[in-house]
Parts: C-alpha cells; structure tokens; sequence
C-alpha cells in the first residue's frame, strides 16, 4: 500500500494487510494524533488496509500562526 | 466500530470519550460541546459581535464555521506574518474560507505595519525567537482590533492540546501570574481590552482535525516553518504519549486545574494596565512591549544603515 504522510510531503511503500491501529505502530504514530484517511472516509483504528490501498495519514498538529 | 449514537458505522473513535461517531453525529456532537463550552462558560450571547482570530489553520477556520452555523454574528481577522510562501497560502484560505461562505473579513498585514513588521525581519533585527516576536504582534493586533472594530469579544481557536501544554509549561516553570490568567474566558481589565474567549479550550486537536475533514474545510496543513523545534511541541509530545497511555489525560488536566488549581494563584490585589504613551493601548509599563518591541526594530535597523 501507498501511504502519503503530511505534512512531512512524504509517501511510504508497506506490504502486507494490517489493521490501522497497526499501521499508525508501525509508522511510530501515536493513537489520536494522526487521521487515517482512505478516499474521503476516515478510518477507525479497527478497520483494515489492504495492499492495494492508498492512504493519507494527516498529522493533526497546529501548525502555527499563518 | 459503530456509533455510539445511532449504531452506524463509525468514521472516529475518541478513546478520551469511550465514543465512536458516525460523520452525521460526530459533527452535531462537536456543535454540542462548543455550545456548551460558550453557554458554561458565559463567553457571549448571539446579540455580540464575535471577532474571531483566524490564521488558516483547522482550528481557527473550525472554529469560525462552528459559530457561524450556529448564527452567531461574527467577523474573521487574519494577521499576515510575512513568513513567505508559509503565510501567502495561509492567507488565501482564509480568504477562500471567508467568500465561500459570505462572511466578513478583516486583514491586517504585518510587512505592511509600521516599520514593516514581517515576523522574520522582526525576529532578525532583535534576535529574539521568532515566535516570541510573533505572540506579541499578534496579541497587540488582535486588541487594537478588536477594540477599534467595536467588538465586545475576541474568539481565538485555541484547543484542549493547546491549553494543556501551556498549563504543562506554565506549572514547570511555576509562573503564577500566567496560570493566574490561564482561563477559557478573559474578562477586559482595561476599557481599550475586549473579552477574550476560547470556545473549542475542551475539544482536542484531534477532534478540530476531525471536524474540519468532515466539513470539507481547505485548511493549512504544514507547520509553521518557525515551529520546529519550538517548546510548545515538545510538551505537547509528552502529553501525547501521557494520553496513548492514559486516555483522557488532556481533559482532566485542564478541566481540574480550572475546577480546583487556578484559583490558588490568582492574586488578591493586582494592578489594572495604563494606557501607553505612544499607542494608548493598555500596558504594565509606561510604554507597551509591542511600542518597545518596534523601538528596537527601528533602533537596530539604524545602526545597522550607519555601520
């Protein structure tokens, strides 16, 4: 699966089915900081991804003044 | 998952709630909470002119889109910093965010101020940290106008995240007087000061992130280039790991320390702000620290064109 982390403008290459909550463990992302997002769903820490997603997973830090 | 609400499938799970929401019932129950924040907490009625400080970010535009579906009378205003492309994207969502939906917007441009006031520049001509010069312009814009618009109220988007790592850094240097005035509402101590007032101080960042998802809101992702490395992220980072180990750490950090902790800092006898000499606007001193911050801009720069 294809992940694209932001802000970091970075995308991942991962093999393997595997829940969101295992993802964001694997990526070394703590629970609620991050929104998974496939499509325009979020996904919930329980559901699955599969190989042939492709994700955003979304830092939900501030990110300063403008 | 389903949600806790109507038993559809859910799109978020807030582990500090023990809840899992649908889209439809996430985004009624997120109106819920910041309603009942301003009702608790007394913030302003729908016959007050809210100004609400926007920078382009999730919380701030979150914000601003709350209060003015649930018919508040309210008005944006954007602080351009100057910090190049950073603060040229910023701008234009908010402005994107103020046409889509009609809403009055007011703009005051840092570069543009004074003896041009760009944040860099400031941070530049008096080596002080960027955020540190970036804080004090803001506030001092926020007030002026505020208090020059005729609002009663000033709304700024700060959230549960924010408000537990300033309580973190506040209670780790013991600075009385800033856990004095750490408080959801701000009352005016100075006839030129307007209410302050944070409406999302319970709902996390997460939640603000959420939200603004779900409503389609076209917000700034990336960070401040000035943030890295900034103390703020680091608190915020030990309370992050502090909630994954314990939900709902954030909540009642700040909600016991309004509930029980601030009233023990708060000082019997403080004296209210003058007005400054050069800008009218209340200060501690004879001259504000915005005035003295100017000063300096204009000192160095002098000396540095005559070296």
């Amino acid at each position: 699966m294809r992940v694209h982390l932001r802000p970091q403008q970075r995308t991942v290459e991962l093999t393997g089915r595997r829940s969101v909550g295992r993802l964001l463990a694997d990526l070394g992302i703590l629970p609620g900081t991050a929104m998974v997002i496939r499509g325009d769903v979020l996904l919930t820490e329980g559901e699955m991804v599969e190989e042939d997603d492709e994700l955003e997973v979304r830092a939900v830090i501030s990110g300063g003044g403008g | 998952m389903k949600c806790t609400r109507c038993r559809a499938k859910a799109e978020v799970h807030l582990r500090a709630h023990n809840a899992a929401f649908c889209r439809a019932c996430f985004v009624l129950v997120f109106r819920r909470q910041v309603e009942r924040a301003i009702a608790a907490e007394h913030m302003f009625t729908r016959e007050e002119r809210v100004l609400v400080a926007v920078s382009g970010g999730k919380d701030s535009l979150a914000l601003w889109d709350v209060l003015a579906d649930l018919g508040y009378d309210t008005t944006g205003l954007y602080v351009g910093l100057g910090i190049g492309t950073y603060s040229d994207r910023s701008h234009e969502k908010v402005v994107a965010f103020a046409r889509a939906r009609g809403l009055p917007l007011r703009v005051v441009d840092l570069d543009a101020t004074g003896p041009g006031l760009a944040v860099p520049a400031v941070a530049a001509a008096t080596r002080r940290a960027a955020c540190a010069a970036c804080g004090l312009m803001k506030r001092h814009y926020f007030d002026v106008a505020a208090f020059e618009g005729g609002f009663p109220v000033l709304a700024t988007g700060h959230n549960l995240d924010d408000e537990a790592a300033r309580l973190l850094g506040n209670v780790l240097a013991w600075r009385r007087d800033h856990l004095a005035r750490q408080q959801p509402v701000l009352p005016p101590t100075h006839p030129r000061f307007v209410r302050k007032v944070k409406p999302l101080y319970l709902v996390s960042e997460y939640e603000t992130a959420v939200y603004a998802f779900m409503r389609g809101i076209d917000y700034i992702v990336e960070e401040c280039p000035n943030a890295a490395g900034a103390t703020q992220l680091a608190y915020k980072a030990a309370l992050d790991r502090l909630e994954a180990a314990s939900p709902g750490t954030k909540l009642r950090f700040v909600k016991e320390f309004l509930r029980s902790g601030r009233q023990a800092f708060v000082a019997p006898e403080e004296q209210p702000p003058q007005a400054c000499v050069r800008c009218g606007m209340p200060s501690y001193g004879s001259t504000c620290a915005f005035c003295r911050l100017v000063d300096e801009v204009e000192r160095r720069r002098a000396a540095a064109a005559s070296a």
